[in-house]
């Protein structure tokens, strides 16, 4: 049996109605462990003005590198509690904030490590689909090595990497067109 | 090193394009660099598990969330959710949301000058069951003006989120009732090109989910995306 997935179809101007339930902004809780991190940016339009009216979700490992999930049969610790899912709706001026642990490093193709990263969501009125992205973190080592980051052209890898902005608070944008457009991925 | 299968590719013209002039906001809005096609990793084939201790049992029903009953008639939904395996997608989270019988959100976005109806929220969730089938209890929608073009007007429809087994079967779509006379002028449902593929958009009147006395009822199957059979070293 062979069917076709659905259609995507947007979110429109009213998705809070239906998100807003388990809007999660922060991803774990204080028992769990690793590196706390606050992820602060905006979420910003082909004019640069900000998208009020999005929201984002995040998909991450623990910071030992392992997913909550079924599929993942590494040998890993799991951390009670830290299922790894955040959604953030954005607010005024586009901006949005939300607080977790930095995942460790997980498993890529050919067996190489993946550099630790989140996987990112964005969802919004104008997207007829919801986009994909990836936030790298900033003085990372294993960013030089990442199999995905090196399929990128050099010159907008940055876009994807968070800026440290003071002990513990990173600054990540997504920004949907022109200058320092965000690279979005298609798997 | 475990092997996962991937998930396939969207047949051509199945899926929206993000750049559709019809729908004006979209020019803003979509990527203009060409989107990078990487592999999937473990990353994208591991997602979000949500459980049923989550959802509590009578959060299909948006007609029970006030004092009183919404206004509107009374309708049922229900469906499967299944892989495009035709395999069923036990256990996955539906969130729905929709307008009121008159056409209104109530939400500080939503202008339009129609009745808010204190009795009805428009949001509901539920878990599908071991076969993927899932049952909701609403009202039916009504259609709004939006500002897209000189007279537009959306459609009846109720918005649909899927999550499914993993971060690449994440899914939100949108369901509409047979009939409705706007939907072929609706960007939304015309941004999708493959004409089949669009028409799978539209809810079936159904029988089995009509109750005596109660309310018609609709029938709208979801499919998520399936994976390939050979399985990829990860």
């Amino acid at each position: 049996m062979s069917l076709y997935a659905t259609g995507n179809q947007t979110v429109g101007p009213y998705l809070h109605i239906g998100f807003d339930w388990l809007v999660t902004r922060d991803i774990a809780a204080a028992n769990v462990g690793g590196e706390r991190i606050a992820i602060q940016g905006r979420l910003l339009d082909g004019d640069g003005v900000g998208v009020s009216d999005g929201l984002i979700e995040i998909w991450q490992a623990n910071s030992h590198g392992r997913y909550a999930h079924p599929e993942d049969g590494q040998k890993k610790p799991l951390e009670a509690g830290f299922r790894g899912f955040g959604r953030v709706p954005t607010e005024a001026k586009g901006a949005f904030r939300f607080t977790t642990i930095k995942p460790g490093g997980v498993p890529g193709p050919a067996g190489r490590e993946q550099a630790p990263h989140l996987v990112v969501s964005v969802f919004m009125r104008g997207l007829l689909k919801h986009l994909a992205t990836r936030m790298y973190f900033p003085d990372e080592p294993r960013n030089e090595r990442d199999p995905i980051l090196e399929l990128v052209p050099a010159v907008r890898r940055s876009t994807l990497i968070a800026r440290a902005k003071s002990d513990g608070v990173m600054e990540w944008n997504v920004i949907l067109q022109g200058e320092g457009e965000t690279v979005f991925f298609d798997f | 090193m475990t092997k996962l299968r991937r998930y396939r590719r969207p047949h051509p013209g199945t899926q929206p394009d993000y750049d559709y002039p019809p729908y004006a906001s979209t020019a803003k809005r979509h990527p203009t660099q060409p989107l990078i096609l990487p592999p999937q990793t473990l990353s994208e084939l591991t997602g979000p598990i949500f459980g049923s201790d989550e959802v509590k049992p009578t959060d299909n029903d948006l007609t029970r969330q006030h004092k009183s009953a919404p206004i509107g008639e009374r309708i049922f939904l229900s469906g499967r959710v299944l892989d495009e395996n035709g395999r069923p997608v036990p256990h996955t989270l539906i969130e729905i949301w929709q307008a009121n019988s008159a056409g209104r959100y109530p939400h500080p976005s939503d202008t339009h000058d129609a009745p808010l109806d204190p009795n009805f929220s428009g949001a509901g969730r539920t878990v599908t069951d071991a076969e993927g089938r899932y049952r909701f209890i609403t009202i039916r929608p009504g259609e709004y003006p939006w500002r897209n073009h000189y007279n537009a007007w959306r459609p009846a429809h109720i918005h649909f989120s899927l999550f499914g087994p993993a971060f690449l079967t994440r899914m939100v779509t949108q369901m509409y009732f047979p009939g409705d006379a706007l939907i072929p002028f609706d960007p939304m449902y015309t941004c999708i090109r493959d004409e089949n593929a669009r028409k799978r958009l539209i809810s079936v009147f159904d029988w089995e989910t009509t109750v005596p006395e109660q309310g018609l009822g609709y029938r709208f199957d979801v499919v998520l995306r399936g994976r390939d059979a050979t399985p990829m070293e990860n």
